[in-house]
């Protein structure tokens, strides 16, 4: 069982503080979904989350332990923690391809990033054959395709715990939902805790138990999906429930 | 009454260096004075290109191979046919007559020109005899009604927000006031709350101006709340077009299901769902039969061997050989 918690964490930058005082855990084999509009901190959280920024204050914790400083112990710490983003046009390095993009993360972190440990990889997020895909360039393949890769990417170090900002939302409408169906698969066989940051609530609420509503780097609301959504508590989130494209309005 | 557009067997080629791509494929559509038309599809469906095509805005490599729009305004005597259209005929009647709402705001206006000027442009190019002090005011109007306070006019586009450049780009194609607006993807860039507020504010001066909207989007959620009709576009066509209230609740076409099926909508129950499996088809090879034929569930043998045109079908257009072979039970 693993947790990743964040408590009261801030961040400022140059005189705009982009996440007010935030604390929320992950769980183990549960996904947390995380909404807010442009602007309200959800990418800065992520950032934080995976350590590619540092909070002004407040501290991050993985089962109980903090985040320590330092490159080894950020090495470490992404070993436990890893992020699918958005942009899978941007997340892949064009000119290397798939088996070098998977192999990397695994002598990195220390395994053995042979052909068979990138097939396995490929396998595991359903791009078969697995052997094709593995001598392709990124720019042979299609949206979905790529965040898979990106998927896999994030897989090798064996993570406890999957960050996902906005996973689908580059992605082309028939494909979205494979890719966060696969997200929900890769959290049950492999019990990760996942964060799901998105815009859409209707995938929020289909796809976490939990959501938590982010407003000008606060958080507004957290709790049960179907509560938060169709029976806001806070204003803001009553606002971007109704915002959002309903087919039965 | 006679539509205010008509687009008849419209085909669009992309040139390239191993030979054209298909990217429209005979295209019919009307669309009728004030109702707002959404074409919905998957990337590379041929949405945009067809808004380009009906706007005359295609430049090379795309070419339109044959067709035609015909627009007939409600004081025109005879028809126009756009199509036909050339040099100064065609730039009078770009923006007066039909105007677009391009995808990206932020990349369709001038950097280095205040809004303002980008607005009297129009007003330069399509109404030269306007004084200046009439291209102000203007200006102001024009802002006003879009929802925008009159000192936007003198900001450049970086200081304005999404959704203030979004509007400025409105209130651009509503300048001349045109009969029909095309609009291209207009929100998919901006936020949930921001896209909300424009939708609201296309509804409300659709209703006040009674101009025509072509709304294209990936977004099926979008379109079946706010469009009249919505004709569903895969590799080039229109596979089924119809009253959006039929669509959601009928719809007839294998892959117009598919994509219903493809995303969750704020309500619906949580259940299994899938995205349509398989690829779009390579559009620079000809097609034989349907075209969604080898990622459909429902495929038969005269699928993948006979084309399939659009047929009225359950108070709908539907172009699927499922209920061709009904329709000749039926009149046997």
């Amino acid at each position: 069982m693993t947790e990743l918690s964040a408590h009261d964490l801030v961040r400022d930058y140059s005189g705009f503080r982009a996440v007010d005082g935030v604390s929320f855990t992950v769980t183990s084999g549960q996904t947390l979904a995380l909404v807010g509009a442009s602007g309200s901190g959800k990418s800065t959280i992520a950032r934080l989350l995976s350590g590619l920024d540092r909070p002004t204050s407040g501290t991050i914790t993985i089962d109980g332990e903090p985040r320590r400083p330092g490159y080894r112990a950020l090495r470490e710490y992404r070993k436990h923690v890893q992020m699918v983003f958005q942009d899978p046009f941007a997340s892949l390095n064009p000119v290397k391809p798939v088996h070098h993009q998977l192999a990397r993360p695994l002598r990195v972190h220390g395994l053995d990033g042979d052909r068979r440990a990138v097939l396995e990889l490929l396998d595991r997020v359903h791009l078969r054959p697995a052997d094709q895909y593995a001598d392709k360039l990124p720019h042979e393949l299609s949206g979905g395709q790529r965040q898979r890769v990106a998927i896999a990417r994030a897989l090798a170090p064996r993570p406890k715990v999957l960050l996902a900002d906005e996973p689908v939302s580059m992605l082309d409408v028939s494909v979205r939902l494979d890719i966060l169906n696969l997200l929900e698969e890769l959290k049950r066989d492999n019990d990760l805790a996942v964060l799901y940051i998105t815009h859409d609530l209707a995938t929020a609420r289909h796809f976490s138990a939990t959501t938590m509503v982010l407003n000008a780097g606060r958080v507004v609301e957290i709790g049960d999906s179907d509560q938060v959504i169709f029976h806001p508590a806070d204003d803001y989130t009553r606002r971007l429930a109704a915002a959002a494209p309903d087919p039965w309005r | 009454m006679t539509p205010v557009l008509q687009v008849r067997n419209l085909h669009v080629d992309y040139e390239t260096a191993t030979g054209p791509v298909h990217a429209v494929r005979g295209v019919n559509l009307d669309v009728h004075r004030g109702e707002l038309v959404g074409i919905v599809g998957e990337s590379g469906c041929g949405k945009t290109t067809l808004a380009y095509a009906i706007t005359r805005l295609l430049r090379a490599p795309a070419h339109l191979t044959a067709g035609s729009v015909t627009f007939q305004g409600v004081h025109d005597t005879t028809p126009v046919s756009v199509t036909a259209l050339t040099g100064g005929a065609l730039r009078k009647f770009r923006w007066d007559r039909m105007s677009m709402v391009f995808q990206g705001a932020m990349n369709a206006l001038n950097p280095v020109q205040r809004v303002s000027a980008q607005l009297q442009d129009l007003f330069h190019a399509h109404r030269p005899r306007m004084s200046k002090a009439e291209r102000r005011t203007r200006v102001g109007e024009l802002l006003d009604l879009v929802g925008l306070p009159g000192r936007v006019a003198r900001s450049y586009p970086h200081q304005l927000s999404g959704g203030m450049r979004q509007r400025v780009m409105i209130a651009m194609a509503l300048a001349l006031e045109p009969h029909v607006v095309v609009m291209d993807e207009p929100t998919t860039a901006l936020d949930v709350l921001v896209q909300r507020e424009i939708l609201d504010a296309i509804s409300e001066l659709r209703h006040r101006l009674g101009f025509a909207v072509v709304f294209i989007t990936h977004d099926l959620s979008l379109l079946l709340e706010i469009s009249d009709r919505i004709a569903v576009m895969y590799a080039g066509r229109v596979v089924e077009l119809g009253d959006s209230a039929r669509l959601r609740e009928n719809p007839q076409h294998p892959y117009t299901t598919g994509l219903l099926n493809a995303f969750p909508t704020l309500r619906s129950e949580r259940r299994d769902r899938h995205g349509i499996p398989g690829h779009p088809p390579d559009l620079s090879v000809p097609i034989a039969g349907c075209a969604f034929a080898d990622r459909c569930g429902f495929v038969r043998p005269e699928c993948t061997t006979t084309d399939v045109p659009l047929l009225p079908i359950g108070g709908g257009d539907v172009a699927c050989h499922l209920y061709t072979t009904e329709r000749q039970e039926v009149s046997r």
